[in-house]
């Protein structure tokens, strides 16, 4: 049952590839079927930033270690989004939604920093 | 039409949908709108903990040695992994290659596991040393009560995504029943798609949260 395709699809490496190419980058039919190299090599980058976010974290940067760790966090959910994720193939309305998702969070920090860091510190209170 | 995929009513597509490729298309757009709302879910999190760290910067530096450093980046690691082998499931689900995706899906479930597993351990060691907000928590030094907020929103932060990942294992368990029963083809697999940009949604907050937790003030 599960090798009966469409009859339209051709039933190889790459069905329904042709079909719709008014939908090109859509998921799904016509999707496009990533080469395992491509899924090998951004496993070894995402391996490879784990690896430097550890080693980076015990170097002395002052100010600069949590940027630079937060640097490297962006750098692989990137590459999440745009290869496993399928972000590189898809079409705008997905970049859009993932566009207002940041938008929001931009706002939530920044509206709550501006708050924050322009008050006085009152230290904790000791038992 | 003659397309018989068991659930799928003899289309391969519904009938509100002009095509199967609408049809994905509004599947993925709705599941983008659950994930930008995840992102607002954990987003509060991630707000709370910007706040107290930027007041009290020292207590979590002093907070976070006791998480074990080696241990985070393994399990970080093995989630990754789990990310890979799910990209391979939806890969073999595009193919049509049904005994593929069962596996890569088996591998997703057992490196999940493993990752749980872990998570089970460090919460264990933090009962261990006392270190549980609310029911045992002692530490001593100066930052002991600003190290209870750090690790009031460790234990909300990984266990919200923990619960993401039980969650996940739930619905794997699900698309390997329905996979069996040769439910995916390549012209149908948009459940194991969906999942997968879930997956890798819990893989991303991971990311951040590994070197957020394990890795502030290591340099000291």
């Amino acid at each position: 049952m599960s090798s009966t395709h469409h009859p339209a699809d051709p039933s190889s490496e790459h069905p329904a590839h042709a079909e719709h190419t008014g939908h090109a980058g859509l998921v799904g039919h016509g999707a496009h079927i990533a080469s395992l190299g491509l899924y090998f090599t951004v496993f070894g980058i995402l391996m490879v930033g784990t690896v430097i976010t550890v080693a980076i974290a015990y170097v002395d940067l002052g100010v600069m270690n949590t940027p630079v760790a937060l640097a490297i966090a962006v750098t692989k959910a990137t590459f999440v989004l745009l290869y496993f994720m399928h972000l590189r193939w898809s079409d705008r309305m997905t970049s859009l939604f993932i566009g207002a998702a940041f938008v929001w969070f931009g706002i939530l920090m920044l509206f709550t920093f501006s708050d924050v860091v322009t008050r006085l510190v009152i230290p904790f209170p000791k038992p | 039409m003659a397309h018989a995929v068991p659930g799928a009513h003899g289309h391969d597509h519904a009938h509100q949908f002009e095509s199967a490729a609408q049809q994905q298309e509004a599947a993925a757009l709705g599941m983008w709108a659950f994930l930008v709302t995840e992102v607002m879910m954990f987003g509060g999190l991630f707000l709370a903990y910007a706040v107290y760290r930027s007041v009290y910067p020292e207590a979590y530096a002093a907070a976070s040695h006791h998480l074990n450093v080696t241990i985070g980046a393994v399990n970080t690691a093995v989630l990754i992994g789990s990310s890979l082998t799910m990209a391979m499931a939806v890969r073999s689900a595009q193919l049509g290659r049904r005994q593929a995706i069962i596996l890569f899906l088996i591998l997703t479930m057992v490196l999940g596991g493993v990752f749980l597993g872990v998570k089970v351990y460090e919460y264990w060691d933090k009962y261990d040393h006392h270190l549980i907000p609310g029911l045992n928590f002692h530490m001593d030094g100066p930052y002991a009560r600003e190290a209870e907020i750090y690790y009031a929103l460790y234990f909300c932060m990984t266990g919200l995504h923990a619960s993401h990942m039980i969650i996940g294992m739930g619905i794997m368990v699900w698309l390997l029943v329905k996979a069996r029963a040769g439910w995916f083809t390549a012209s149908y697999y948009t459940p194991v798609e969906m999942f997968g940009l879930y997956w890798h949604f819990v893989d991303i907050v991971w990311i951040f949260l590994f070197p957020l937790l394990y890795l502030i003030g290591r340099h000291h």
